[in-house]
């Protein structure tokens, strides 16, 4: 990973309704386990009618809560226009991880798999696991799935179900 | 004992609220200030502390009725987004020259570029205009301690303020330390009665507000709140500085150490803008030879620095004049202000512009639907909330501030009247139920008085949806969950207002809500008609109490189809979608939520519900 450890930018881009705010809080929320500072920024408003979606996470030493462009380690684009919209924001050697049937060099075809496995609404998680089989992140698939269990919010199951085949899927 | 939670900017507040003791704490909703008041209420159920909380009608009422909380000599706030002072700035700058007993924070929340607002006016210079003290957090963990700093000010010299956070401290998620409990220890209300300021006449103003002009001088000779370095330990000798409020500076502080730039140049913050620390606008200008002011949205450090050659800012062009200050700009300028070469950044992509757009189901599509069958080509006012959205099926044509619907609509109307019969448009206006509670009384009472003839649509969705679904006061729900016994009901006030037609109607039963609507239109042109007022009630799909007893269809597009794209031209439920042949119409399961009334859409009879 490049980068100082436990410093990284990420930018989590989507439409509004696929759960982009909820990975963002569950990779703050690792973060904070790991007593690392955090700072998110999120979309609200207007905007979360049926827009873009895009939020910003810092883990490490910073003060500002947004991202500048050319900066991100890691873009988790969790539809295909968020690539589009948001890789402006990596920076030379930043990945995207895509929710995508191809094209980038890290893709899955989330949604699909997620109706496959009929939860078609823990694509998001499926994409989180996918990328963490990929080490681009700060943090790994042991530490996600530990927080994961702690969450009150959801079902916990279904939800390690996804990050889990999302992750083995990324391994195969 | 402390924790780290991940709280948004507006939870921050809402806990230093708290810890500072405050009793009464209401609020209008309104993005990005929303979280502020839900957080409080949450916090008062789950430590069960005796305070009031409410969601009020309006800003003005919310400020008053907090205003009256502090003159009984207990701590309050208010919170309200930017535009929603414009509306309490009558109690504000009254309430500057009486001042307060208990503590009082005033809470708006700015929005800069602007995201979600009509204007990105700057509170900072209605502090200024109303010449009370104000407040620039830049993060989270920083509302949580400065909020309660300002409450402190307040009290001790018996003054209102102004805390302001913008989009990006409210809406940014931090690690902050608060404690596991949340207790807070209450004194009884006393009210000293003491006419000469709390019922001032006007020569008792005059002496109100020279002593609000001491308390201004105390205070901006208060070292606390003198401006200090976000960086400090810098090179000494620098003559070249940066000053700023708010978020923006910890957008230069990132970009000033990426650039190396963080040891040598000193950046200074103001926690307090208003009024400018006395001793530190002099410091300043005799230290340093090119000073870069970076705040938002309006020049209100700037314009306190009394030297137009050596500052720069957005009085010298060096800033932008308008818009939000993202840290890429912000790099921009400093780049340019400290003339190195400049930064190459990677350009958005081209990505197909999405627009805003009414959730699949939503009752509001089907009134503006309607609304467009009955009238073809007339004036159409509209107003603020997810209805703004009508936009987009050409069903709204100005959108002014909270309530202005129903008074444009009258204005529109007296416009016109001299107009021939045929150069003579149809009005037909929309409000929100909540907007309607919160500014649209006083207007349809005197557009009844005045006699002006418009169709009113009132969309009673039971709720305000677009920040977040709180109660209006027909449901009688209290921002704590309580049920109150008592509600008040639009159609009575309506009635009260004068208007002699009015009728209810569902807009999902889209045959019958357009009979409705031309009925509606009849009794405008008739001799001895008027305005007439249309209620389409139907709960909003985002309330949690009616998804789950919601009636769902299932809908589909049958072969009859002929592509002829009506329903997503003029109906432009998402959920309705090009197939992949990409001409005949087919639904997106995964949004639609079966309300069924695109089946009533469909000139040909191709959707249809099993
Ligand atoms: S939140 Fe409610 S009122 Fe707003 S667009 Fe969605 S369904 Fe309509
Ligand atoms: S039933 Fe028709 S109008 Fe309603 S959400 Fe589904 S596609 Fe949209």
């Amino acid at each position: 990973m490049k980068g100082t450890k436990g410093f990284q930018q990420i930018v989590l881009g989507g439409v509004g309704g696929q759960g982009v705010l909820f990975i963002t809080k569950i990779l703050a929320g690792v973060a904070m386990e790991k007593g690392q500072p955090v700072l998110v920024s999120e979309t609200h408003g207007m905007a979360q009618r049926g827009g873009i979606v895009v939020s910003h996470l810092k883990v490490g030493d910073f003060k500002s809560p947004l991202i500048r462009p050319g900066t991100a380690d890691v873009l988790l684009s969790f539809h295909p226009e968020s690539v589009l919209n948001h890789s402006h924001f990596l920076k030379e050697e930043g990945k995207v991880i895509a929710n995508d049937e191809g094209g980038e060099e890290f893709s899955i075809n989330a949604t699909g798999l997620a109706i496959e496995m009929g939860s078609p609404i823990a694509a998001n998680l499926i994409l989180l696991g996918y990328a963490l089989s990929k080490k681009v992140l700060f943090c790994d698939l042991e530490e996600v799935e530990k927080y994961l269990r702690t969450q009150v919010k959801g079902n916990i199951e279904t939800n390690v179900k996804a990050l889990k085949f999302g992750f083995e899927r990324g391994s195969a | 004992m402390n924790n780290k939670k991940l709280l948004l900017g507006n939870e921050a507040i809402a806990y230093g609220l708290l810890a500072a003791g405050c009793s009464a704490i209401t609020s209008y909703p309104g993005t990005p200030a929303s979280e502020i008041l839900s957080s409080v209420a949450k916090l008062k159920q789950e430590n069960q502390l005796r305070i009031h909380v409410e969601w009020s009608i309006n800003e003005k009422v919310a400020f008053e009725t907090a205003l009256a909380n502090s003159y009984a000599g207990k701590r309050s706030a208010v919170a309200m987004k930017q535009v929603g002072l414009n509306v309490a700035m009558d109690p504000l700058m009254s309430a500057a020259y009486t001042g307060i007993r208990g503590a009082m924070v005033v809470v708006v929340a700015d929005d800069p570029g602007p995201h979600s607002s009509q204007t990105e006016q700057d509170t900072r210079f209605f502090a200024m205009a109303a010449k009370v003290p104000v407040f620039d957090p830049v993060s989270p963990e920083d509302c949580f301690s400065l909020v309660r700093e300002a409450l402190e000010v307040s009290e001790s010299f018996e003054i209102p303020v102004i805390f302001r956070p913008t989009t990006r401290v409210s809406h940014a998620r931090q690690d902050v330390a608060v404690p596991e409990k949340v207790e807070i220890s209450i004194k009884p209300a006393v009210f000293e009665k003491e006419p000469t300021r709390w019922a001032a006449t006007p020569k008792f103003r005059f002496l109100l507000h020279r002593a609000l002009n001491r308390k201004l001088e105390e205070i901006a000779g208060l070292d606390k709140f003198r401006p200090y370095e976000l960086n400090p330990g810098t090179e000494s000798g620098a003559k070249t500085c940066i000053l700023g409020s708010g978020v923006v500076l910890t957008y230069a502080w990132e970009v000033m150490r990426d650039l190396g730039l963080l040891g040598k140049i000193p950046i200074y913050r103001a926690p307090m803008p208003f009024p400018l620390n006395r001793g530190f606008g002099n410091f300043i200008l005799e230290t340093y030879d090119r000073i870069l002011v970076l705040e938002e949205t309006y020049p209100v450090l700037e314009y306190q620095l009394r030297d137009r050659e050596r500052v720069f800012g957005r009085l010298s062009g060096t800033v932008p004049e308008e818009g939000e200050l993202l840290p890429e700009l912000v790099e921009d300028i400093v780049v340019k202000f400290f003339e190195l070469p400049p930064t190459g950044r990677p350009v958005p992509g081209e990505a197909p512009p999405r627009r805003p757009t009414l959730c699949p189901g939503c009752p509001h599509r089907a009134s503006f639907y309607a609304l467009r069958k009955v009238f073809r080509k007339a004036i159409y006012p509209g107003d603020i909330g997810c209805y703004t959205l009508g936009l987009n099926l050409n069903a709204v044509d100005t959108v002014l501030c909270m309530g202005a619907a129903i008074s444009q609509a009258a204005g529109f109307y007296h416009a016109f009247k001299h107009n021939s019969p045929e150069d003579t448009p149809e009005i037909a206006a929309t409000i929100g139920d909540s907007t309607f509670f919160h500014s649209g009384i006083p207007a349809l009472a005197n557009a009844v008085v005045e006699g002006a003839r418009f169709v009113l649509l009132i969309l009673d969705n039971s709720t305000t949806a677009m920040t977040g679904n709180q109660p209006t006061p027909a449901t009688g729900k209290r921002a704590s969950g309580e049920i109150s016994a008592k509600t008040v009901s639009i159609p009575r006030l309506v009635e009260a207002c004068g208007v002699e037609f009015i009728r209810e109607s569902d807009p999902y039963d889209l045959k019958g809500f357009i009979k409705t609507l031309k009925e509606a239109r009849g009794f405008t042109r008739n001799p001895d008609g008027g305005i007439a007022v249309v209620i389409a009630k139907h709960p909003c799909l985002m309330d949690k109490t009616y998804q789950s007893r919601m009636k769902r269809l299932r809908v589909r597009v049958t072969d009859k189809c002929k592509s002829c794209h009506y329903c997503i031209d003029h109906f432009e439920c998402p959920a309705l979608t090009e197939a992949g042949d990409g001409k005949s119409v087919t639904i997106d399961y995964s949004i639609c939520t079966g309300c069924g009334v695109c089946v009533s859409v469909c000139p040909k009879k191709a959707i249809v519900a099993d």
